[in-house]
């Protein structure tokens, strides 16, 4: 290892030698790693020109692909938004016992494998599920259609909301709703004019973050949703359809839409992380940025 | 149980508890009990089966050998965003969380084409005699990929806080830079280092959608478990495919148990006065 | 409005925080709840407010029971220790959200004149505007009373109202919010741990230690008079010294002290630094001079007793004596507690 003898480096690692190989040799591996699997979707989507591309896009099959994957957004979205919210309050502003273990269920879904999740569903709803017979004499259909891959996303994306909000508001304590409380407010408008101006950045963060995840989902839906084209399939699931049919061009066309997606989720990400939202963090299998808690000055 | 100060604790309680027992507690129970109705001589038979401890064989080996990968990789990623001062370092700092944002399936098919044997990557690869994709080694890049972030983003926090004086201890005692990483910086970086690879390991093991691609699916060698319980539900073996799945979940429960405990440990280490 | 505590009694999971106390405040008045950090005075101040609801007892504003009456329809005005104010309204809205979800309905006119009104009361004209990150700390101080005000609330609860600001600042806060309790002549409660706070400030008094009162009373019987040991130590400097009692007086060296209604035995002789006088011959506790420490405007002198308790005291700064020195201590204003 290098190591300059006239002066020491302040700290280590910072002898040039060391330090400008180690950046090239990291900053090769996330071009190979990291940016080239995003080069190729979009390299392999346009790879008989922009036309094909649109043509590609604009299959029904594909356009009924994309709308279920905003419907399900659309649905699994706003009812886990309301969800973390409410555990969020029920779990920061109060103490009462099970809290603990609570917490710890709610992350649950983030440790348990997407498929586990779609057949433990498909136990619940299926045929041969508790419910399976008496859904199918009411003639409700639940598996292998909408409710079902909203169901299944709504379980791999329980905890996103309440994971970005709980730390926070865990941080700001209950001083300021307090006051509100003491000034008169009513539980709505202290919750409306107080906390939720103060949470908003963690919340949307949360959201934007909830809502990738559900529009990506593919293990799950992919139990859940019986794969019927044009019909049950959500885009990730309609790209695989389209990949095993050797349609590698369609497949990465429709590809670049979920990627595309992404790199604004990650815009958005960044954006929000300037405004405080992600900060206050602690790690786990949810698949965002953790960090150390920190309190509010 | 004592009067509230605040309100909405009925509401916001009923909301949660309902929730978290229509989403998540029924479906796991309906597994649960799926897979106990089997009966423990056909439940062990399953979950024994040749075939199924090949594909654990294969997830836990893969898994331990990305999550290796993801140790020096990711350690070293953290160690130049934090440390160094190099033009895009914010723009990598970005990046690196694209593993989460991009969708399991879209990252399957792209390193899926990258590898393939006329692929960016595959073709050179081949031209050495190294095959990838449909091999073991594709499974190990897969869940390499959609793991990596984890590690980054449990190390990098604690690194950003270390304190420079402990770094300086170290060399007026005359230790090297590597002895003074390896005994003053690595030990304080080890609990939230163990963390990441927890979770890491935990991703790998029931990562589904971006290794099916790459896989090649073969039993016995490059089946994973997640895919041999799908491939059972496609078969219409549905007691098997809860029997196996009932089996991801128990592991999934244990690194949950691993890893809260190690979190546990690491803020011990970490919280201040 | 009076308030009156009727043996109100709080447990926290398994830790008693406040036994049984009960307290009567008298309209108007401007009372101190004074104690250490645990002592369960906060806690008593946050059951006033409605932000506890005591396991015992009962707390009643005037005639009426308030004991269950939630904190929303209690009509105080609470000023928290950290001020609670909403970072993400300017100091005019936060003064003027009490008025806005109150049930009276005010028109916007009104509202802004009582803003008006109120901010000149608190001395912050042309501050409506900023928000509460760009004020100092004890601007933000006057923002929470001024928001707590708007409401016209009945009591004033202030929970250690100057515990996060500089000394100086203090200070000028103390004097100025007596003289805002004089001018709306409120019924006013607050919180400290400062006895020079509570001394300054108040009309009254009550000490409280491990949840109990000890002691209540206007400053000047706390300070004449300190009901204990523990009051006497908390309400300033106090030498002590252990002493023998017998048919009420106390005995140390052969000099006697008056200690009636002490029990005959061991006991503890409390005094303070600048009531002791120092004599290089006849009278007193016979003492060694250990150390001289220099201060502005006295010098405090370590002296050991013949058998070894040590005592401080304040000279004046010609006091010409050095370590070494044997001499005697003559202590007034004694007071002897039980052992």
């Amino acid at each position: 290892m290098a190591k300059a003898k006239t002066r020491r480096p302040p700290r280590i690692g910072e002898a040039p030698v060391f330090r400008n190989s180690m950046i090239v040799i990291v900053l090769t591996l996330v071009a190979l790693v990291i940016v080239a699997p995003l080069a190729v979707i979009g390299f392999e989507a346009f790879s008989k020109g922009i036309a094909y591309f649109a043509k590609t896009i604009a299959n029904s099959d594909t356009r009924h692909a994309i709308l279920m994957t905003a419907l399900t957004a659309l649905i699994a979205v706003p009812i886990n938004t309301v969800f973390g919210v409410a555990t969020a309050w029920a779990i920061t502003k109060f103490d009462f016992p099970g809290r603990r273990l609570l917490l710890i269920i709610i992350e649950i879904p983030f440790s348990v494998s997407p498929i586990v999740a779609g057949v433990a569903y498909l136990f619940v709803y299926g045929l041969q599920g508790l419910f399976g017979e008496t859904l199918q004499s009411a003639d409700v259909r639940i598996l292998f259609a909408l409710p079902g891959i909203v169901l299944a996303s709504m379980f791999v994306t329980a905890p996103f909301v309440a994971r970005e909000l709980i730390p926070l508001m865990q941080a700001q304590g209950r001083d300021l709703e307090e006051a509100a409380t003491s000034l008169g407010a009513s539980g709505w408008r202290t919750f409306f004019s107080v906390t939720l101006p103060n949470i908003k950045w963690a919340l949307l963060y949360g959201v934007i973050l909830c809502n990738s995840r559900v529009m990506g989902e593919f293990g799950a839906v992919s139990v859940v949703s019986g794969n019927i084209r044009g019909q049950t399939n959500t885009l990730p699931l309609h790209i695989e359809l389209l990949y095993h049919d050797y349609n590698a061009v369609g497949a990465f066309a429709a590809a670049s839409i979920l990627a595309a997606l992404a790199v604004v989720t990650l815009i958005a990400k960044v954006a929000l992380e300037r405004r405080g939202a992600g900060r206050v963090r602690r790690p786990s299998l949810a698949g965002t940025a953790p960090a150390t808690s920190e309190t509010t000055p | 149980m004592a009067r509230r100060i605040l309100p909405g604790l009925p509401l916001t309680l009923g909301i949660t508890l309902v929730y978290v027992a229509v989403i998540v507690v029924l479906p796991l129970g309906a597994l649960i009990f799926k897979a106990a109705s089997l009966g423990p001589e056909d439940y062990w038979r399953i979950v024994s089966s040749e075939r199924a401890v090949a594909s654990y064989r294969i997830t836990i080996l893969c898994a331990l050998a990305a999550t290796f990968f993801n140790l020096v990789f990711g350690l070293a990623l953290a160690w130049i965003i934090v440390r160094y001062r190099f033009p895009g370092r914010r723009f990598v700092d970005a990046l690196v969380d694209l593993p989460f944002a991009l969708p399991t399936a879209v990252a399957g098919i792209a390193l899926t084409t990258l590898f393939a044997s006329n692929g960016w990557f595959g073709a050179p690869l081949a031209a050495i005699g190294i095959k990838v994709a449909y091999t073991p080694l594709g499974i190990i890049i897969a869940m390499a990929f959609t793991s990596l972030p984890f590690i980054v983003r449990t190390v990098q926090p604690v690194l950003e806080e270390l304190d420079p004086a402990l770094e300086e201890a170290g060399q007026t005692l005359d230790a090297s830079d590597l002895e003074v990483f390896l005994r003053v910086i690595l030990p304080q970086l080890a609990p939230s280092l163990l963390a990441g690879l927890s979770l890491s390991f935990a991703r790998s093991l029931g990562e589904f959608g971006a290794i099916i691609f790459i896989a090649g699916n073969q039993p016995f060698e490059t089946e994973i478990t997640a895919l041999l319980a799908f491939i059972r539900l496609e078969e219409y073996d549905y007691p098997a495919s809860a029997a196996i799945a009932s089996v991801m979940l128990l592991a999934a429960f244990t690194m949950l148990a691993v890893t809260n405990l190690l979190q546990a440990r690491a803020l011990r280490y970490t919280v201040k006065g | 409005m009076k308030i009156r505590l009727d043996t109100v009694v709080k447990t926290f999971d398994t830790f008693r925080a406040v036994h049984g106390v009960s307290l009567e405040i008298e309209s108007g008045e401007l009372v101190a709840l004074l104690g250490p950090s645990g002592s369960g005075k906060t806690t008593i101040l946050r059951m006033v407010a409605g932000l506890e609801f005591p396991d015992g007892g009962a707390i009643y504003f005037g005639d009426e029971n308030a004991t269950d009456i939630e904190v929303r329809h209690r009509g105080v005005g609470f000023v928290f220790q950290h001020y609670a104010l909403f970072p993400h309204m300017t100091v005019g809205e936060n003064i003027a959200f009490g008025m806005k979800v109150s049930k009276t309905k005010r028109s916007a006119t009104e509202i802004s004149g009582r803003v008006t009104h109120l901010l000149r009361l608190v001395q912050l004209e042309g501050l409506q505007d900023r928000f509460p990150a760009q004020i100092s700390g004890g601007q933000r101080q006057r923002v929470a009373l001024a928001r707590a005000l708007a409401v016209d609330p009945k009591v004033l609860l202030l929970d250690e109202p100057f515990g996060a600001l500089d000394a100086n600042v203090r200070r000028d806060l103390r004097r100025w919010l007596r003289k805002i309790h004089d001018e709306l002549g409120i019924t006013t409660l607050f919180v400290t741990h400062d006895q020079a706070e509570a001394l300054d400030l108040a009309d009254r008094v009550v000490i409280l230690d491990k949840g109990k009162i000890v002691q209540s009373g206007t400053p000047e019987e706390v300070c004449r008079a300190p009901a204990s040991a523990f009051v006497m130590n908390f309400l300033g400097d106090a030498n002590r010294l252990k002493v023998t009692v017998s048919d009420e007086k106390a005995q140390i060296q052969g000099v006697v002290f008056d200690a009636d209604g002490i029990a005959d035995g061991p006991a503890e002789l409390f005094f303070r630094p600048v009531d002791v006088t120092w004599r290089e011959d006849g009278h007193g506790i016979q003492a060694t001079i250990a150390r001289v420490i220099d201060r502005p405007d006295s010098r405090r002198v370590l002296a050991l007793t013949v058998d070894g308790q040590s005592i401080e005291f304040d000279a004046a700064p010609e006091f010409p004596f050095r370590a070494e020195t044997r001499g005697f201590v003559d202590i007034r204003r004694p007071r002897v507690y039980p052992a």
